[in-house]
């Protein structure tokens, strides 16, 4: 075979010029391991967390703001207040909605040895679950009437259910929170959307909560909130009451068909110019229905550090490969009067130029390992890092393959000049100045 | 020096001369941008907050359910910290820089005017907390004790109350005026400035870094939430024993308490700016290796033309070039392609610039940048180029008589 009488040349040549060989190989590795490294966190941190489903799910937004300050064409409140949000969610215009929000407080383990903790929890309504594909491993969700009723009923984490009950099923049991018992319905699985989509005001990439409950339990139960809250108007001590003049609640409804999204979009334009009449909204319908996408790009979740970091690190590699064809080029017309031989024996311009690109392939693909294993360094290293993401920074199949072919790619593109300009030796001018 | 035959010379080597001129631009572009980032990084994280930053320590705690009694738990908690070894004066604060979480408003100059003029944080805490913080009043006074109102009280107020502003408040809004005596609006209260800080930063760069410094203060008694702030001005080189103390004498003192957070401020500062520090690190050490690469790809072609060149310059020896003149010869066509890069280099630092302030909000990249890159791979190339020039000075006349 031709191919590995080439990849022989490719060795001989490579134990003749170590130092530059070695030159070569150390640029393409590093060139590829931050590359990759950088690439890999962006691929992670842009993924999109509701697969298949997410271009179904929108973020509903409403302007409810006050008559000061209005700008029109402006972007409308973030989140919803709770007198619209509750009202939405009554009216159940869409097959599925949720209304939700962030929140936190004090563990009663119940249990000698361990000490009260504070734990994130989440104050949501019964289509939570089925809308975002939440995985249970014990029980299910709670109901619709449950969040009527104003339920003292919760559904917590895996994590929680170990730390709570040893290992032990919770379903059936109760969980004590702020003081309060709340019966556990359902126990999820493991359970970490990336990023943490459906409420981006309690950390763009943090964990999922440990305890869901339903809303209207929060409130009677007065539960402290977390996250982000909006207030045009004077709001007094009770921002959180139904009829403040505070934006502080996501929701999220399913739609199933473009149809249906423009007539709940219809829909909350004619529930603004209701609102309006009745003087609750002091602006013009000013609404949004964007999808999972849409929303974590117009909060440009991606950090721009992250993005910076791809840049620089594929400029780096722009240079390492330049670096790469010089050598190359140097390296391969030093041997002009061995390529001078081989012509003059009978071989032709494309075996040399193949010999050449074999030989440059080599070179990308034991960077590329290297690389490799430079890139598994700098995500250990981005692993250290304070960040929220941290966690999550891990090579998987897809990325690994992409590796190779960037580094076999990139290699055989600088490998191409040189080789072509291998090829083109004229035999007798070489084999003359000998 | 004659560079005629140095340019005769890189022509008949032009794709060698072009991917090294090509390669040296890039590496000045690169660095040239890097290096405004980097000093991007640094002025943040050197921003001053206005604090006694070494001197202070916080704790934060919570306790469940609803807290009737908040008053009076936090002037029995001041009491018990007050007393700890090494305190020299406690205060309760709503929020404090580099803590993330904070409270802002839209801050008018009259009642009519329907858009605010800035959006500032505001300070809530007990008495003492400017002292405890360490900020310092350029003009005015700080609150007396019978300012101080409850949060309920201040929100049913419909008289004029007091109110503290940073210098960065006032200059924007009296430019040229003294801000001490001036009247503002805060959500339909009516407040007069009695005294100026020098300096109070918010507790994140949340709003943007120029109006990082928009801070007010309000003597106001927050009611108690549940999550509660302790700022501690202590002996320097007793914080750790402080911080221990304090967070167990409010751990025991009363049932249901969890410690959220307890550490220096030095500590807070450190945690907040880990992402700048990080981003300066990689630049720094991406820079290191892109300047190394470049290095290195500069004697890979450099000791190739040496090797080309054996004969020629065996003939310039023998008819009488010195060493010396060899090794410039080498020295200068080094000079001349760094140059051809770093021209080429500064053009692309501009384009890269142009690209990074519509995408990432940078400024403009400042021109004394550019000579610093372009310093540093001109000497970068002719330390490379040392080594493959003395190769080529020490090649004997003799080699001129030689055939092969």
């Amino acid at each position: 075979m031709r191919f590995f009488y080439y990849l022989d040349l490719a060795r001989r040549s490579f134990a003749r010029h170590r130092v530059l060989t070695a030159l070569m190989i150390v640029a393409i590795a590093l060139g590829i391991g931050t590359s990759m490294t950088t690439l890999t966190v962006l691929y992670l941190l842009s993924g999109d967390p509701l697969p298949g489903k997410s271009e179904r799910t929108f973020y509903v937004q409403l302007d409810a703001g006050g008559k000061e300050g209005f700008r029109p064409g402006e972007e409308p409140n973030l989140q919803l207040s709770r007198y619209d949000a509750e009202g939405l969610l009554r009216a159940r215009h869409a097959p599925r909605q949720a209304l939700m929000t962030g929140g936190n407080g004090a563990i009663d383990p119940k249990r000698a040895g361990v000490d009260p903790f504070y734990a994130d929890v989440r104050y949501t309504s019964a289509d939570f679950f089925p809308m975002f594909d939440v995985p249970f491993a014990r029980g299910g969700p709670w109901t619709a009437q449950e969040d009527e009723a104003h339920a003292r009923v919760a559904v917590i984490s895996k994590e929680l259910a170990e730390k709570l009950f040893d290992g032990g099923d919770g379903v059936g049991r109760s969980v004590r929170l702020d003081g309060h018992e709340l019966a556990i319905v359902g126990v999820l699985e493991y359970w970490r959307p990336t990023p943490h989509f459906y409420d981006l005001f309690t950390g763009d990439y943090g964990e999922s909560e440990q305890i869901f409950l339903p809303f209207s339990t929060s409130r009677d139960l007065e539960l402290e909130r977390s996250g982000n809250i909006d207030c045009w108007d004077e709001a007094g001590l009770t921002s959180t009451a139904v009829n403040a003049p505070c934006a502080w609640i996501q929701f999220w409804v399913q739609l199933e068909s473009p149809a249906e999204a423009a007539a709940y979009r219809d829909y909350l334009v004619s529930y603004s110019e209701e609102q309006q009449r009745n003087g609750r909204f002091m602006r013009p319908p000013n609404v949004r229905l964007r999808s999972v996408m849409e929303w974590l790009d117009f909060r440009r979740v991606v950090p721009s550090d992250v993005r910076l970091q791809a840049w620089l690190a594929f400029a780096f590699l722009a240079v390492c490969l330049l670096n790469t064809v010089g050598l190359l080029l140097a390296k391969f017309l030093r041997r002009s009067a061995e390529i001078g031989v081989r012509r003059a024996l009978g071989a032709s311009r494309r075996a040399i130029f193949t010999q050449f690109l074999v030989e440059a392939g080599c070179v990308g693909l034991i960077g590329g390992v290297l690389g490799l294993g430079l890139a598994w360094l700098g995500l250990y290293a981005v692993r250290q890092q304070p960040v929220d993401y941290a966690p999550l920074a891990r090579l998987d199949p897809t990325m690994l393959a992409t590796t190779f072919v960037i580094a076999l790619v990139s290699s055989l593109l600088a490998g191409l000049l040189p080789a072509w300009r291998a090829a083109r030796i004229v035999p007798a001018l070489q084999l003359k100045s000998q | 020096m004659d560079f005629g035959p140095i340019l005769a010379t890189l022509r008949r080597h032009r794709t060698a001369a072009a991917l090294i001129v090509l390669e040296i631009a890039l590496s000045c572009a690169f660095v040239c941008n890097a290096i405004y980032l980097i000093g991007g990084r640094v002025s943040r994280m050197e921003h001053p907050s206005g604090l006694a930053e070494s001197e202070l320590v916080r704790v934060q705690i919570t306790a469940p359910g609803k807290q009737e009694d908040a008053q009076v738990a936090i002037q029995e908690d001041l009491a018990l910290l007050s007393a700890i070894p090494g305190v020299r004066k406690a205060a309760f604060t709503r929020q404090l820089p580099f803590g993330n979480s904070s409270w802002n408003s839209g801050v008018k100059l009259t009642l009519e005017e329907t858009h605010s003029r800035l959006v500032a944080t505001t300070y809530l805490g007990s008495e003492g907390l400017l002292e405890t913080l360490g900020v310092q009043l350029v003009a005015g006074r700080d609150f007396t004790r019978d300012e101080y109102v409850d949060e309920e009280e201040a929100l049913a107020s419909t008289t004029t109350g007091p109110i503290i502003i940073t210098r960065a408040v006032a200059e924007r809004l009296w430019p040229g005026q003294p801000g001490v005596g001036q009247t503002l609006y805060l959500g339909g209260h009516t407040l007069q400035v009695i005294g100026v800080l020098e300096r109070l930063v918010r507790p994140n760069e949340y709003h943007g870094a120029a109006d990082y410094e928009l801070s007010l203060l309000v003597p106001v008694r927050e009611r108690y939430t549940r999550t509660v702030n302790y700022v501690l001005r202590v002996d320097p080189a007793r914080r750790a024993e402080v911080l221990a103390a304090a967070s167990s004498a409010l751990g025991q003192s009363r049932p249901g308490r969890i410690i959220l957070e307890k550490q220096t401020l030095e500590e807070m500062r450190n945690k907040y700016y880990r992402g700048d520090r990080a981003m300066a690190w990689l630049l720094v050490s991406v820079c290191a290796a892109l300047l190394i690469v470049t290095a290195l790809g500069i004697v890979g072609l450099a000791s190739f033309w040496v090797g080309q060149r054996t004969r020629q310059i065996g003939i310039r020896r023998a008819l009488g070039a010195t060493r010396g003149q060899v090794v410039r010869y080498f020295q200068a066509e080094n000079f001349l392609l760094a140059t051809f890069g770093i021209a080429l280099g500064m053009l692309l630092a501009y384009g890269i610039n142009q690209l990074l302030m519509e995408r990432y909000e940078l400024g403009r990249l400042p021109a004394q940048y550019l000579p610093v890159g372009a310093l540093s791979l001109w000497m970068l190339g002719q330390l490379a180029v040392l080594g493959p020039a003395l190769r080529a000075a020490s090649v004997p006349p003799a080699v001129a008589t030689r055939t092969v």
